[in-house]
């Protein structure tokens, strides 16, 4: 090795020196920089929303009782927010979303690997997969009650419907989009079968799958949210339920705090999911300059 | 040169063919190619675009099967570059290096050193904890050499490996692949579709010619190394290569 790692003088240097060339000028702004840059614009577009809703309140169009102005509905939520209730509320809700979307996703990837591996599958399956998407998980619910009755069972079972296939269609994409030139590296390099999967194919389809998964998500909430309007359970308190329940004693504050609360968690872990995606981005050089 | 004859060879191909997809609208990409390459040798393949030099080292490499003939490689590992880097995106610099020694079952420790030794051969040392996408494409290229030879194989099969670079870069890339490839006695089959680059490298240029691929001439290049892809001796037998090259195509036209 000694005579291979001997700098030979000019060639190694001029070598060095292209790369150094080609590498001058690398790294962006700074995370403060970058964070700030990001919630600016939503602040901003918070902030004019809650200015349109009070100028339709002060309207007069509707009122108080049936759509409350933002500092009731504020002041509201945040009396909630210090009350027991509240808290079992969203900890059945989440345990519900955490739960069937888990379930979903074991299933996603099992029908998604099955699929994408047997072409009689593939055949049979995929575009049924696809078709499941495109129906609304509201449809499912008759279905679903007859089935299971007003139990969790039922909502477990549109959340599932939900999020799978979104799930499988991820992993699906994602092995077909393999570049085939890593396929064949990774033949040339020696991998069997099994290796190719481990070390090509499944990391290859991380970043389709992680879409799959962040669209999976939505549907699960979604269908969350219309189980829980649609199949109410006794001494269980829920988001859906309180949405509710609000609606029966025409209270509008608490209608639109648990709207709110509703749109926040959703939006909250579509950030999860796309700084998920934005570290991988980074990771695999696949981010654009911005 | 003509030991290296006598001796058996690390890659033959006999009346090799590659006809793809059937019938009548099947495409004969290959026409019973025979060349052999000896231990140590470094043979270049040059023929015009779509003469079928992917496909012969595909061939070779074992990603595909020839429709005729055969092809004997004995006891030969056999490691590949493409035109293009081709590594992994997920995995730093070092990683790709060590992936043939990891799938082999070679410790963790000891591949990472071997890795670096490869990288530092390939002069990327200190750059193994990068990842590709922070590389140039010459810099690209040369982990993917590294990763070729993480392999420990005796034939290195490279399908125009510096087509995308830029001629500066090329020139040093050639200088180092000379190097290397003396310092490990590899066999060598080069493809490119540059006729200097062919007579810069190469023992031997072998000249295929298109649709179907045919060995239509072999030239060998008794020039001494380490030669210059700009020097007198390389463009007087690059330009009489050409002329030979450019009445093959020159059948394609009429
Ligand atoms: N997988 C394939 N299926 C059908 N035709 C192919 C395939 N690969 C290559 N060919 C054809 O075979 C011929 C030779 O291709 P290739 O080996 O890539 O040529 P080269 O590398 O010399 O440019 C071309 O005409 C090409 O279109
Ligand atoms: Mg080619």
């Amino acid at each position: 090795m000694a005579a291979e790692t001997a700098v030979r003088g000019s060639g190694a240097d001029q070598l060095a020196g292209l790369d150094a060339l080609e590498l001058a000028g690398t790294g962006g702004p700074g995370l403060l920089s970058r964070v700030w840059g990001r919630v600016w614009p939503m602040l901003t577009a918070v902030g004019l929303v809650l200015v349109a809703w009070q100028l339709v309140v002060l309207s007069g169009r509707w009122p108080e009782y049936v759509l409350a102005g933002p500092i009731t509905t504020f002041q509201e939520l945040w009396a909630r927010l210090g009350t027991a209730e509240f808290y079992q509320a969203l900890a059945t809700t989440m345990r519900r979303a955490v739960t069937g979307f888990a379930l979903a996703v074991l299933i996603g990837l099992i029908v998604g690997a099955a699929v994408s591996r047997v072409r009689i599958l593939r055949a049979a399956f995929g575009s049924l997969i696809t078709g499941l998407q495109t129906m609304p998980s509201i449809a499912w619910f008759p279905f679903a009650i007859l089935l299971f009755g007003l139990t969790e069972s039922a909502i477990q079972f549109v959340v599932i419907l939900g999020a799978a296939p979104s799930v499988a269609n991820g992993l699906i994409a994602g092995v077909d989009y393999t570049p085939p030139l890593l396929l064949r590296a990774g033949k040339v390099l020696g991998l069997g079968r099994l290796q190719m999967y481990r070390h090509v194919i499944l990391p290859a389809s991380l970043p389709s799958f992680l879409a799959g998964l962040k669209q999976g998500w939505a549907f699960a909430w979604r269908s969350l949210m219309a189980g829980e309007l649609m199949v109410i359970i006794a001494y269980q308190a829920s988001l859906g339920e309180q949405l509710h329940i609000a609606r029966e004693l025409s209270d509008s504050p608490g209608l639109i705090g648990t709207m709110i609360v509703i749109l926040v968690i959703g939006v909250v872990i579509d950030l999860l999911f796309e700084s998920a995606d934005t570290a991988l981005r980074r990771r695999w050089g696949l981010r654009q300059p911005q | 040169m003509t030991d290296l004859l006598t001796t058996q060879p690390a890659v033959r191909l006999a009346d090799v063919s590659k006809v793809y997809g059937h019938g009548p609208r099947g495409l004969l990409a290959l026409d019973r190619v025979s060349l052999s390459v000896a231990p140590g040798e470094f043979v270049c393949l040059l023929g015009a675009s779509g003469c079928g030099k992917s496909t012969l080292l595909s061939l070779v490499a074992g990603l595909d099967r020839p429709t005729g003939g055969q092809i004997t490689a004995p006891g030969a590992r056999i490691a590949m570059m493409f035109q293009e880097p081709a590594l992994f995106p997920w995995l730093t610099v070092s990683a790709n290096v060590e992936m043939a020694m990891r799938v082999k079952g070679v410790g963790r420790q000891e591949r990472r050193a071997r890795a670096a030794e490869l990288l530092e051969t390939v002069r990327l040392g200190g750059f193994g904890r990068k990842r590709p996408h922070e590389l140039s494409g010459g810099m690209r290229q040369r982990v993917a050499l590294a990763r070729a030879l993480a392999q420990d194989a005796d034939v290195l099969l490279m399908d125009e490996p510096f087509g995308a670079l830029d001629a500066m870069t090329r020139d040093l890339l050639h200088d180092e692949l000379e190097r290397i490839w003396r310092e490990r006695g590899l066999a060598v089959l080069f493809v490119t579709h540059n006729v200097r680059e062919a007579v810069r490298l190469g023992d031997r240029v072998v000249l295929l010619s298109s649709r179907p691929g045919r060995v239509v001439e072999e030239f060998p290049v008794e020039l001494a190394r380490p030669r210059r892809t700009d020097s007198a001796e390389v463009a007087t037998l690059a330009a009489r290569i050409t002329d030979r090259l450019r009445e093959e195509v020159a059948r394609h036209g009429r």
